[in-house]
């Protein structure tokens, strides 16, 4: 796929790892993308993170190496959103920052101009109680990193609307990306199973009743996961785990969610997984 | 080491001590970085960033394909290729 996709126009909110990989999967296939972070130090270095991760995807073959990428622009403020088609909010996982961020931008773009949440967990009902229009948002929770990772999991929330729906079918088309729509709740299909299977590795290496390598062999060797669950912990990155975690606690009311000492001690230390160097495992270094 | 000519050994013996740093362990230049298990293929990012700054290269998207990095005798070979292209 070499042509660029005149006709969609992304911003993103939100430059941490989520935001700059899909601006890297979006560029990457052609389209143009306003990446947005109130932190300055945030949006500068978003253009070379969005760089190094575009030579990432082209080193595993996942993204064309020929072609133009879609441009990029980074910014701290989303003033100018009204030329865009679809605005994609991936900023931290709170509750209360997300209705604030899809508040202002839903005010900010035109009617019918596609919302979508990037949350790991938080309802998008929820969420929706925020915008002006809740018919225009879902939720499409994309992986880490989504330009390796080509499934995404599409939250219709019950207000979510058919054109909506329609119009994220289409950008996820144009993304070659693969969707799978579910219905909504607390940490949706994913998160509502993994995020409680990260916290119960957790506390088994807490309990000393295994290692973090033990853990994930098992889960590799037996089950045929590709990654064991802390592996993929340390890959989403373990602030964001507990974040999740927390979301879930709060919603469903069960304890098996309240994220275990092991987890917040490591956050508490800054061991914050592979974005950091370090977490159940060392990481030689980031792409970051 | 980013003037004058860089040989082959040069090279060899920069990853080498780079590789086994990362591993812990000494590393056999023969081995598959990416099927030896001591590295997710993740790593390549890193080994291209790596080679870029040690040898002042640019590494194209065109050479951006795994089977480049999967060795130290690839990687040397392509140091030495896109130092020759470059070059006088």
């Amino acid at each position: 796929m070499t042509n660029p996709q005149p006709q969609h126009r992304l911003a993103i909110l939100g430059a941490g790892v989520m935001g700059t990989a899909i601006a890297t999967l979006a560029v990457g296939r052609g389209l143009p993308v306003t990446l947005v972070d109130t932190d300055p130090a945030a949006a500068d270095r978003a253009g070379e993170s969005v760089r190094q991760q575009l030579r990432l995807a082209q080193l595993m073959g996942k993204l064309p190496r020929g072609g133009t990428p879609g441009e990029l622009t980074t910014g701290t403020s989303a003033a100018d959103l009204a030329d865009v088609t679809a605005v994609v909010e991936a900023v931290t996982e709170r509750a209360e920052l997300k209705a604030k961020v899809l508040a202002e931008v839903s005010a900010a773009v035109a009617p019918g101009t596609l919302l979508v949440t990037n949350t790991s967990a938080i309802p998008v009902d929820e969420l929706a109680d925020a915008t002006a229009r809740p018919a225009d948002l879902l939720g499409i929770h994309f992986m880490n990193p989504p330009y390796l990772i080509r499934t995404v999991e599409v939250i219709r929330g019950p207000r979510t609307g058919e054109a909506a729906l329609a119009a994220a079918t289409e950008l996820l088309t144009a993304l070659e990306m693969t969707a799978v729509v579910v219905g909504d709740g607390p940490g949706f299909v994913i998160n509502r199973i993994l995020q409680r299977m990260i916290n119960e590795a957790a506390r088994i290496v807490e309990d000393g009743l295994a290692t973090p390598a033990q853990v994930d062999e098992l889960f590799r060797g037996c089950l045929g996961h590709q990654t064991g669950p802390l592996a993929t912990a340390d890959l989403i990155g373990l602030d964001n785990v507990v974040d999740s975690l927390r979301v879930l606690h709060e919603r469903t009311g069960d304890d098996g969610y309240e994220p275990c000492a092991a987890l917040t001690a490591k956050v508490a230390a800054g061991e914050h997984g592979r974005k950091t160097g370090q977490g159940f495992f060392e990481h030689g270094g980031t792409t970051r | 080491m980013s003037t004058s000519t860089v040989t082959a050994t040069a090279v060899h013996e920069n990853l080498l001590e780079f590789l086994s740093k990362r591993a812990k362990s000494p590393w056999d230049p023969e081995q598959d970085l990416f099927a030896s298990g001591s590295f997710s293929s993740l790593f390549a990012l890193e080994l291209v960033m790596h080679l870029e700054s040690a040898f002042g290269i640019a590494i194209e998207a065109e050479d951006l394909r795994l089977e480049h990095f999967r060795t130290v005798g690839a990687m040397t070979e392509l140091v030495l290729r896109i130092r020759g292209r470059g070059g006088e």
